[in-house]
């Protein structure tokens, strides 16, 4: 139903934004400890690019039904 | 999967060829069990075949035998045939008839009478015994003869050709009854005639042989004086028989002439009265007749000239036996003077025979007397010479005379033969001639008769046609009358019967009518119960739809429907325009439906910020916002009219639930219907359903109306 695809939307958001979230915190603490030293900015680097690309696929995902796909046509 | 398949094949073919193999000991079974029946059946065969043929062809010979004219059209059939016949059944009878056609050309011949097969008998038995009794006379005689057989057998010559068609010709007796007895009398007297005359002549022929031999024999007997006396005794006695046969041939010679006179008379005086009949074909016969008659005439005249001849010449002989005769009595009578005693002997004697018999003196007297006969004898001569002359030149005057006698009456003879003759030919000229004519008359009157004939035909044909002409008028006329009075009569009852048809047709057609509507009626009725019925089951399907699954599939009952009103174009039409996902899903209820609608309601409320334009994710937060800050009543009666400038999604939502509220899923719809971005994308399955849905109530609505108007239509008020 047309009713239940927002929810999903946002069940898919809030899903993907975790895993980013998650992933983004996993790559920054990897990343802090290994290669800076546990320095807290990569992780802060690595969750707010997590949050960022969750944020992005959201929007994308919401904004998907009016976007337009333009085809650059050679003349 | 391939391998499976060619096994299958082949084991699908083994068992073809199995079956194949299996089938081929029953072939040649099959085979040797009819292979005995031909044989026998094609000897039957043959043997019936030859028995028929052979049947056919001796029924056809038995029959052919029996009926000449089946035999005559099979030999003009089939090539051969004639020949088989002739070798197996004989020559075929009808050729035997053929020879009386050629004989019938001769038109007047053929009349000739079947009695003269008798008449012909007597001619032809008069030229045998002709035959006979003319070879012992003379050739002269036989030539004769002969003339008296050729005219004898003229007689027979013209009903010889008739003696065959004496038997078919019999019905042309009746026709000329007085030619046939006329030419039979003739024939007979021409044959008795000339059997007469043939007597005659052959009697005068023996008369004159009688006669020449008669006197033959006097001569011999008066000349020959060297023979003994037995010899001229004989002699004598044979002249006498001579005399004796002589005489009677000639007695008979003149009987038979005057019997064939006789006969000859009392033809000419038949001819005579046969010309007087005047019939036209025996003038031929009658011709012929007289040409005999005459030719006989002369047959007799000539042997009677004959006769008198060797008579006239017995005469001289008997004159000159008479002479001897008389001066030998005399010598005697002077003997018996001068030796009355001469024996009685001596007249019979010689002179010579004497000698040894007398004495001396009647030598001597006789020798006396001797010399003086000698003398008288001697002036006698002596007289007779000086008036020689004279009586030569009487003589000759007498000769003359009888010459210039049986000259005349020659002459006078010949004349009269003649003229006969002449008559006979100027006769058959004129007969010929008047033959000539009478043909030429029959010929010009037939054309006359011809031309009359085709005149008449003419005359009668235009009469005729004139006769038809109006005959064809009248009854034409009549006819027309009798034709329109029968039409008219015709008519009348026409009209009657179809006044009285169309009445009952009318009837009919009324009754059927009625029938029929009364039959339509039903079935409407009919059928409307079951369209009812169907629509009625349809709806109650709607109303099954329990809690928010939509109801079965309607599809069944549609077709229920359809079933049930094939014919109607309305209902057909009607359940074309059920939506196909009604059918194949079904559709929601309308409490289903409300019960979506809140949810949307709140939905569309969250995202009512949300368009093309609008549609980050801040957006979605703000809009979220403004739906709880925002406060509208839930429910708004929706006004008469609405403007468009004035329509956002609260009011319009506040109207949607009004109206749903109150049951009218349509305005809800509609309303709906007016949102604009997100909230209408989030809205737009419960818009579709609801659309089917109404989409499907209407279409029932309109089904269940039809229904109960037919219902109300086809119910009869009783």
């Amino acid at each position: 139903m047309s009713e239940g695809e927002l929810s999903r939307k946002w069940d898919r958001c809030l899903a993907d934004s975790v895993v980013k979230l998650g992933a983004g915190l996993g790559l920054g603490i990897v990343f802090s400890v290994i290669f800076f030293k546990r320095r807290t900015w990569p992780i802060a680097f690595g969750s707010g690019m997590g949050i960022g690309m969750a944020y992005s696929n959201c929007q994308h995902d919401f904004q998907a039904p009016y976007l337009l796909h333009g085809k650059f046509v050679k003349v | 999967m391939f391998r499976v398949y060619s096994a299958a094949g082949r084991i699908v073919s083994q068992k073809c060829l199995c079956g194949k193999v299996s089938l081929r000991p029953l072939q040649p079974c099959y085979r040797y069990s009819t292979a005995g029946n031909p044989g026998a059946s094609a000897g039957k065969i043959v043997g019936t075949g030859f028995l028929l043929i052979g049947g056919g062809i001796g029924g056809t010979f038995l029959y052919a035998k029996w009926d000449p004219k089946f035999r005559e059209s099979v030999e003009k059939s089939v090539p051969y045939s004639d020949k088989v016949f002739e070798a197996t059944l004989g020559p075929a009878p009808y050729a035997v008839s053929l020879p009386k056609k050629p004989i019938s050309s001769a038109a007047e011949v053929v009349n000739q009478k079947p009695a003269q097969t008798k008449r012909k008998e007597k001619p032809e038995s008069s030229v045998p015994l002709a035959a006979p009794t003319a070879e012992p006379s003379l050739e002269v005689a036989s030539a004769e003869a002969a003339h008296i057989i050729s005219a004898a057998s003229e007689v027979p010559s013209i009903p010889a050709p008739g003696t065959h068609d004496g038997n078919g010709e019999s019905e042309g007796e009746q026709k000329s009854a007085t030619r046939p007895a006329l030419s039979a009398a003739l024939e007979e007297e021409l044959g008795s005639a000339a059997h007469v005359t043939l007597q005659a002549i052959a009697s005068q022929e023996a008369a004159v042989s009688a006669i020449n031999s008669h006197s033959q024999k006097l001569k011999e007997a008066m000349e020959d004086s060297e023979v003994t006396p037995e010899q001229k005794s004989a002699q004598w006695g044979a002249l006498e028989d001579a005399l004796k046969q002589r005489s009677k041939a000639v007695d008979e010679a003149a009987d038979a002439l005057l019997k064939a006179k006789d006969t000859l008379e009392k033809l000419r005086s038949f001819i005579d009265g046969a010309k007087n009949i005047k019939a036209a074909g025996a003038k031929s016969h009658i011709l012929v007749a007289e040409e005999n008659l005459n030719r006989m005439l002369i047959d007799l005249d000539n042997v009677v000239k004959k006769v008198q001849a060797a008579q006239s010449e017995a005469k001289i002989v008997a004159q000159y036996h008479e002479l001897v005769a008389v001066a030998k009595e005399q010598f005697q009578k002077e003997l018996d003077s001068i030796t009355p005693d001469v024996h009685p002997s001596w007249k019979g004697l010689k002179l010579s025979d004497l000698a040894g018999k007398l004495s001396t003196d009647d030598l001597n007297s006789l020798i006396a007397h001797a010399h003086r006969r000698i003398d008288q004898l001697i002036k006698q001569l002596a007289i007779q010479r000086a008036r020689e002359q004279q009586h030569v030149e009487t003589a000759v005057e007498q000769q003359k005379q009888e010459n210039k006698k049986m000259l005349d009456m020659a002459v006078s003879k010949a004349l009269d033969h003649y003229h006969s003759e002449i008559n006979l030919e100027q006769e058959k000229k004129v007969e010929e001639i008047r033959e000539v004519m009478e043909a030429e008359m029959r010929t010009q009157l037939r054309r006359q008769a011809a031309a009359h004939t085709d005149h008449l035909r003419d005359v009668l044909k235009v009469q005729e046609i004139e006769l038809k002409v109006e005959a064809e008028q009248e009854f034409s006329h009549k006819l027309a009358e009798l034709e329109t009075h029968y039409r008219r009569m015709t008519q009348e009852q026409i009209d009657n019967f179809t006044l009285d048809m169309n009445a009952a047709y009318a009837r009919l057609k009324g009754m059927e009518q009625a029938v029929e509507n009364h039959a339509i009626a039903e079935e409407k009725a009919r059928k409307a119960h079951q369209l009812w019925l169907s629509i009625e089951a349809l709806s109650c399907i709607l109303k099954l739809a329990s809690g928010d699954s939509p109801t079965e599939p309607l599809d069944g009952a549609v077709e229920a429907i359809k079933s049930s009103c094939a014919d109607n174009e309305f209902t057909q039409t009607l359940t074309s325009a059920f939506p196909e996902d009604s059918l194949k899903q079904g559709v929601y209820s309308e409490a289903a439906l409300r019960a979506r609608f809140y949810n949307i309601r709140k939905l569309a409320r969250r995202v009512a910020l949300i368009d093309e334009t609008r549609n980050s994710l801040y957006q979605y937060f703000l809009s979220y916002l403004q739906s709880l800050l925002l406060l509208e009543p839930q429910q708004l009666k929706p006004p008469a009219q609405l403007s468009s400038g004035e329509l956002d999604t609260f009011k319009l939502l506040a109207y949607a639930t009004y109206c749903i509220e109150h049951g009218d899923l349509e305005l809800a719809a509609k309303f709906l219907n007016q949102l604009k971005g997100e909230p209408r994308r989030v809205a737009q399955d419960w818009l579709n359903e609801a659309r089917l849905t109404l989409e499907t109530k209407q279409v029932i609505n309109i089904l269940s109306a039809y229904a109960n108007a037919v219902g109300l239509g086809t119910t009869q008020v009783e």
